[in-house]
């Protein structure tokens, strides 16, 4: 397959083609069936975290080491001329640039990955720019998808949780859009999509619709994927009656496909029980391992010509 | 016809703004600060429309509408038709249409968007979706109405 993200920025989901998706899903499945230590043999990959992470982090930095590179960085802006003397971040990113073959970072504003790019020649990777995007998380999401059900196209998906504000939602769900799957959304009124992202799907042909009854929807999807919802903000009555309607437990369970499956981009809170996590369908706990895959095929293609 | 003559004075050379919706007229003269100069500007406000309803009009005398002011425009009035005058006769006629994109004029209203703290100036891409605008900042990706611009109310 031609590597077109060679030397490519990876800032927003919306930027990269189906085709580019599925490359990116094969060169993950592909590093994990065979692990190479040697593709980024002499690389320095830059890790800033101007924000708290910890999966994204951590796995990024895994990522780099599995394949062979070395890391640099800082895992708060707290600690960087940025936060501290006043610097701005096209500035920082022009001399980082000049220590690393490619740098992936988070920030807590909306469109920083973007001004980074075009501040640096070398690749930037965006971890998280605000409420903005996390192509990374989407891409890991695809990659388990893909893993559990062998392919992306024409699968019946539910997203339940918070879907106004959950930038991973978004993130799938526009990405999914182009692999002709059907799209169920579950959440109160208050949290339901925005209004914006059903105008992108409804142009781009995309099935939907909205769901009050989270057990009904169950037996027809191949994936659900479950959002925490953020209790402050709800008063605590109106979060226990919410709680309630959109809580996944084991005994909901009962006549799903054998090859459905539950994910969560973690952290979970009190949205999947615990029971869930022994049965068949959950498989969370996988999708945060692939975070390392999915960084790993991301790092080797915008690094190296050749896809493996 | 005399008597519609009088309401707004022909002029000699310069630029005639017709078809913006009425209450437009005064946004469009602020957002293209042409009160700061110094030829004569006629303004009409909810004239009548032959169609019915009511409309807004602007004259500037000795000012030529760049393309890029034009679509601009457009963000204001969308069936506006800029007319260019030249010894007291209309010498070319256009409506205005929405550009791709716009840039350096709008700054984002998302407070959160990186472009209040760095230099660099937005951008926003334009979107029609039925009969509303949307604008799409470059930096943040969020898209909104123009009312959301405090530079276009």
């Amino acid at each position: 397959m031609k590597n077109t993200l060679y030397n490519k920025d990876i800032i927003s989901i919306a930027d990269l083609s189906r085709e580019e998706l599925e490359l990116i899903v094969a060169q993950a499945q592909s590093i994990k069936k065979t692990p190479r230590p040697d593709l980024l043999k002499g690389k320095i990959i830059a890790s800033c975290f101007f924000e708290a992470s910890t999966r994204t982090r951590l796995s990024f930095e895994t990522a780099v080491q599995r394949l062979g590179g070395t890391h640099i960085g800082f895992d708060s802006g707290g600690n960087t001329s940025l936060g501290k003397k006043g610097e701005t971040l096209a500035d920082s990113v022009k001399v980082i640039n000049s220590y690393a073959d490619a740098f992936f970072m988070r920030h807590p504003k909306e469109g920083s990955a973007r001004l980074a790019s075009e501040f640096a020649n070398v690749p930037v990777i965006n971890g998280g720019d605000g409420a903005n995007q996390h192509p990374t998380q989407t891409l890991l999401d695809l990659f388990s998808i893909y893993e559990t059900q062998g392919s992306l196209e024409g699968l019946k998906i539910a997203f339940v949780g918070d879907l106004k504000y959950g930038r991973t939602v978004h993130s799938l769900a526009q990405a999914l859009a182009l692999f002709d799957c059907e799209f169920y959304f579950v959440a109160p009124p208050e949290l339901t999509m925005p209004e914006y992202l059903c105008d992108e799907l409804r142009q781009a042909g995309v099935k939907f619709s909205f769901h009050d009854d989270l057990e009904a929807i169950l037996p027809a999807l191949d994936i659900l994927y479950v959002t925490r919802v953020q209790k402050e903000r709800f008063d605590p009555t109106e979060y226990q009656h919410m709680q309630s309607k959109y809580v996944l437990t084991a005994d909901l369970l009962h006549s799903v496909k054998d090859t459905f499956k539950v994910l969560h981009p973690l952290p979970r809170v009190d949205e999947i029980t615990i029971d869930v996590d022994a049965t068949p369908y959950a498989y969370y706990f996988e999708q945060a391992e692939n975070g390392v895959y999915a960084r790993q095929a991301l790092l080797s293609l915008v690094l190296s010509e050749e896809s493996v | 016809m005399t008597g519609r003559k009088l309401k707004v004075e022909a002029i000699a050379s310069g630029t005639v703004i017709d078809h913006i919706p009425a209450g437009m007229g005064i946004r469009i003269l602020n957002f293209f600060e042409l009160t700061k100069q110094q030829d004569r500007i006629t303004v009409g406000l909810n004239l009548k429309k032959s169609t019915g309803g009511k409309k807004d009009l602007i004259k500037v005398e000795n000012t030529k509408f760049t393309k890029e002011q034009a679509q601009q425009l457009a963000l204001f009035a969308q069936d506006a038709t800029i007319n260019v005058i030249e010894d007291y006769k209309v010498v070319e006629k256009f409506k205005v249409t929405l550009p791709e994109a716009i840039e350096e004029v709008l700054s984002c209203p998302n407070t959160n968007c990186i472009t209040h703290d760095e230099p660099v100036s937005s951008t926003f891409y334009i979107k029609e979706q039925q009969d509303k605008v949307a604008l799409k900042c470059h930096y943040c990706e969020k898209s909104f109405h123009q009312s959301f611009f405090k530079e276009l109310v």
